[in-house]
């Protein structure tokens, strides 16, 4: 487990401020993520979690602030948004340059996700696991700095999901790119987070540190009264 | 409409007002995130882009011919041509016969469009329509219409039948080709979705399919239009003492060159027309697809 370097961070955002319209969706927001850090960000659906995603992958300005990310940033988004054009290992290597959009690269990235045998089946044929699987084997190749996760695992089956949650711990411990997780399941990011920020009302509402061994599992005193604690502070109130 | 793009600007407005000065130093080797915002251009920008090529193409022709660079009797110059248009006016019903001209040209698209729409459809939809009709149209649709013109006479006489069928002959098969294409692109997950909620036949066809496949249907059509007015210049030739196309038969054996530039310059006038009213038609009709679409 990486503890926040604050002087080699992964992303900084100071002070940032985004409106619609008469709405501050984000209201001087600051948040910082350290290099190998894996953060997950949990928030209520309408609480600006995909907004401050839209700023930090630069598809949006930020109304008033600023922010700050490394030079290689990738993202898996909630669908794998692949292009169904191209073969799996040339989607996984999609946008790279002539010499490093090699199929050794991309089959060597699909191997790291289980699916180097799929490395010349068409998207369409995917399983949505699967395809998944292809969209985070495309963000890793590039070696991030940073890698932004927006609810990826939120259109998978349970079972898919479970397997995912592991493969992505797993793979995001070996290459310690900075972890952005957008989510709003709790149990998730408890599991796979390092420090969790609850995004409330446009404003971080609450910054704590997981301090629990890994690997982890579901289940436990410290882990239920972390989930617990998020869930409070998300407005959930559990049965005793 | 207009009240979101205002809200945009605003925004975007603040934006630039609020932009801190570039005091706040980024920490080691970050960056700010380069935006890339849609650069949306003010409407008045937008129409002088579009009018730009067309005025210097008229710029260039007013500068040859009036230099004399180019003769007059092979391209009349800008005030020869509007002195033809106004003698036209005058003295020879030039509105009447655009009228006549254009009432051809869009009930002959109305007739060829439909029916290209409708095999469009059938096609698209079941793999027992394509092999009934599409071979047959694919044939169809490398036939040069003019050379049919002849037929056509003997077949529907010298009246406005024969030039409205032959404008609608060739509208059809753009039309076909854009529509079946675009049916059989229709993503498949929505309709089977719609299928299990109930919707069946006309309903499913009317409600999901030609909405969905409106892009290529309307792509058809502005290719339809395009071709009509190409076509009305054949159907015209057919025995005709009124229509533009009459005008070009009549200008171009008595060598009236510039009453032939007023002719062209009515069927470009006629082609951004219909390119218009497609192109409202695609705003009126796919309100839903700003949202989704490149651009």
């Amino acid at each position: 487990m990486t503890g926040t370097l604050v002087d080699a961070p992964a992303v900084v955002v100071r002070g940032v401020t985004k409106t619609f319209g008469e709405r501050d969706v984000l209201s001087d927001l600051d948040l910082t993520v350290g290099r190998g850090e894996f953060v997950a960000l949990l928030g209520a659906s309408g609480s600006g979690k995909t907004t401050l995603l839209r700023i930090l992958l630069g598809l949006d300005g930020p109304t008033r602030g600023d922010v700050f990310v490394p030079e290689v940033r990738t993202t898996v988004f909630q669908e794998p948004r692949l292009v169904v054009s191209m073969k799996v290992w040339r989607n996984v290597v999609i946008g790279q340059p002539r010499q490093l959009s090699t199929r050794e690269r991309a089959v060597a990235a699909l191997r790291e996700v289980g699916l180097e045998g799929h490395a010349d089946a068409w998207p369409g044929t995917l399983s949505g696991g699967e395809a998944q699987r292809v969209a985070l084997a495309r963000a890793l190749v590039r070696q991030p700095q940073l890698l932004l996760l927006d609810e990826p695992f939120a259109a998978l089956d349970a079972l898919t999901r479970l397997k995912m949650q592991a493969l992505v711990a797993d793979l995001c411990a070996r290459h310690q790119p900075g972890v952005l997780l957008v989510t709003h399941d709790v149990e998730e990011a408890v599991l796979l987070a390092d420090r969790v920020f609850v995004l409330k009302e446009g404003r971080i509402s609450l910054n704590l540190e997981v301090d629990l061994p890994r690997p982890r599992r579901v289940g436990g005193e410290r882990f239920d009264a972390l989930r617990n604690r998020f869930l409070s502070e998300l407005g959930v109130q559990q049965p005793h | 409409m207009t009240g979101v793009t205002d809200s945009w600007v605003v925004q975007e407005l603040s934006a630039r007002m609020f932009e801190k000065p570039a005091d706040a130093a980024p920490p080691n080797g970050l960056f700010r995130p380069v935006v890339e915002q849609p650069r949306r251009r003010r409407r008045p920008v937008t129409l002088t882009l579009r009018a730009l090529l067309p005025a210097a193409i008229f710029g260039l022709w007013w500068g040859f011919t009036g230099t004399g660079i180019i003769s007059r009797t092979e391209l009349a110059s800008p005030s020869a041509t509007w002195s033809a248009f106004v003698d036209l006016l005058l003295h020879q019903d030039l509105l009447g016969d655009i009228g006549i001209s254009a009432s051809r040209a869009v009930f002959g698209l109305l007739i060829g469009g439909g029916v290209g729409l409708l095999l469009g459809v059938i096609v698209g939809l079941f793999a027992l329509g394509e092999e009934i009709f599409d071979s047959s149209l694919q044939m169809f649709r490398t036939l040069p219409f003019p050379a049919l013109i002849f037929l056509f006479i003997i077949w529907f006489g010298i009246g406005e039948t024969s030039k409205v069928l032959l404008i609608a002959l060739a509208c059809l098969t753009p039309m076909y080709l854009n529509v079946s294409n675009g049916v059989r692109n229709v993503d498949r997950r929505v309709v089977e979705a719609a299928r299990t909620f109930g919707l069946r036949g006309w309903g499913l066809v009317r409600k999901v399919i030609i909405p969905l496949a409106l892009p290529s249907i309307l792509n058809g059509l502005r290719f339809a239009a395009g071709i009509s007015i190409v076509a009305l210049v054949f159907a015209e030739t057919i025995a005709a003492n009124l229509g533009i196309g009459y005008l070009v038969t009549q200008a171009s054996s008595l060598q009236q060159v510039p009453t032939l530039m007023v002719c062209i310059i009515i069927y470009c006038l006629l082609g951004i027309t219909a390119d218009v009213v497609v192109r409202i038609l695609e705003r009126v009709t796919m309100p839903w697809r700003r949202h989704m679409a490149v651009r």
